[in-house]
């Protein structure tokens, strides 16, 4: 009993240890990659040696920082809003694996409660957005709503292929079941699911909803201080968990050559991470209608193409 | 922690160290931090200007429809999980495939229809 109660608690701190830790090395390597990519340095100062300790210099100056609310806002859902957003990227980490046998719990309904969990996470940036009473938010608590509504069918469509290949909801499960000619055969579904992802993190080139330039942070407009960076805290920890959910559902998760288990899992993790910076760098965003039409003109036919494709090959 | 609802305890502990997380967080957070509130600080930001009457302000909201779609849709698609996991099972095989080509046109034909009322256009 003791030794079981000591196990879970390992696991959890390990999982709020990764929680903590991997969406600081993925801003670090957005700051970065994208400085590098645009011909600059990036931070080079805080800490030493390439500017390793900017983050959490960032950290530093954040907690110290004033908690303004304004007058207007809805101040008990405004206070609340950066931990709908923030928390269910946490308790999401729970069932992902790592490695053969190392995940917090397996859950026979694996796929099911991480689309659920994630979708939560959206209502924090809409709860902010109408709390706030600011015009700006308004606006963009309603985009981060329309683009959920488009991007979710897609996404639990394309989960729900590789449940089929699989015929398993379990996470650890569907990388046992995983082959290598897994990849061509998924091949439509893993982009779907990730571009569906990438939307319902509100990443660029899908960041209408926060649009810094054209209506100054959307959700976010009026957070500042330690709020504001728990809301930032929230988009990376959603990169290392939409990026863990691609390798374990369309990658392979642990599975690969030569190299141990988690290092392979953390190896695609990060390769999806660097992806998502580059597509920032590279694609312009795209316009509200643009979006929606992408959605439900271009992944829902794609993701039940999958679906089709995923039944036949399986049947046959 | 056995049986079926034992994992979800796990989950449970989790979710309330977010919280603790997040608690924590701010109570340094109020430790730390300076308190000096202005009724200027406090007004809403609008570019620099006075804010324009309230911020709920009445907008067209374009996408609803979309939200109809996507309710109907989910709908559908929730049913997919239970089936995904037995589909193949033996002695279903092809009843189950031609079940999921009824179901995928049903999907399909709901979106042509959305496309071709063009509620998938913005004006």
């Amino acid at each position: 009993m003791l030794e079981a109660v000591l196990d879970t608690a390992l696991r959890l701190v390990l999982i709020i240890g990764a929680f903590l830790l991997l969406p600081l090395l993925v801003g670090q390597l957005e700051h970065k990659a994208m400085a590098h990519m645009q011909s600059r340095l990036g931070p080079m100062y805080a800490g030493g040696f390439h500017g390793w300790a900017q983050l959490i210099a960032d950290g530093v100056k954040f907690v110290q920082k004033e908690d303004v609310i304004p007058a207007a806002a809805d101040r008990a859902v405004f206070k609340l809003a950066p931990a709908v957003a923030l928390v269910p990227y946490l308790v999401v980490m729970v069932v992902i694996p790592v490695g053969p046998g190392l995940y917090g719990v397996d859950l026979d309904a694996g796929i099911f409660f991480v689309l659920a969990v994630m979708g939560v996470g959206v209502l924090g940036s809409i709860m902010a957005g109408w709390s706030s009473a600011n015009k700006y938010s308004v606006l963009g608590g309603m985009r981060s709503a329309a683009q959920l509504m488009s991007y979710e069918l897609p996404l639990v469509l394309a989960a729900s292929s590789v449940a089929m290949a699989a015929g398993t909801l379990s996470l650890h499960g569907i990388v046992e079941a995983w082959q290598w000619w897994w990849l061509p055969w998924q091949a439509i579904g893993a982009v779907v699911f990730f571009v569906a992802g990438l939307a319902e993190l509100r990443r660029p080139p899908f960041d209408m909803p926060i649009a810094e330039s054209e209506i100054i942070m959307g959700p976010m407009t009026e957070y500042s201080g330690l709020r504001f960076a728990l809301f930032m805290l929230s988009e990376y920890v959603g990169i290392v968990v939409l990026s863990a959910l691609t390798t374990v559902l369309f990658l392979g998760g642990w599975q690969g050559p030569l190299l141990p288990g988690p290092v392979w899992t953390l190896i695609k993790i990060f390769a999806l991470a660097f992806v998502v910076i580059w597509v920032r760098v590279s694609y312009p965003r795209l316009r509200e209608d643009q979006l929606q039409r992408l959605a439900w003109v271009g992944l829902v036919p794609l993701a039940l193409l999958q679906l089709a494709i995923t039944g036949v090959v399986k049947v046959l | 922690m056995s049986g079926y609802f034992g994992s979800y305890v796990v989950v449970g502990i989790l979710l309330l160290a977010g919280v603790a997380i997040f608690a924590g967080g701010l109570f340094a957070n109020r430790l730390l931090r300076p308190h000096r509130p202005t009724a200027d600080k406090l007004t809403t930001y609008e570019c620099g200007v006075d804010p324009v009457g309230d911020g709920w302000a009445q907008s067209q909201v374009r996408y609803y429809v979309y939200t109809y779609l996507y309710v109907v849709f989910a709908v559908d698609a929730v049913f997919l999980f239970p089936w995904a996991t037995v589909f193949a099972a033996p002695g279903f095989g092809l009843t189950t495939l031609v079940e999921m080509f009824v179901f995928l046109a049903f999907i399909a034909l709901g979106i042509l229809y959305a496309w071709r009322k063009r509620v998938l256009a913005w004006t």
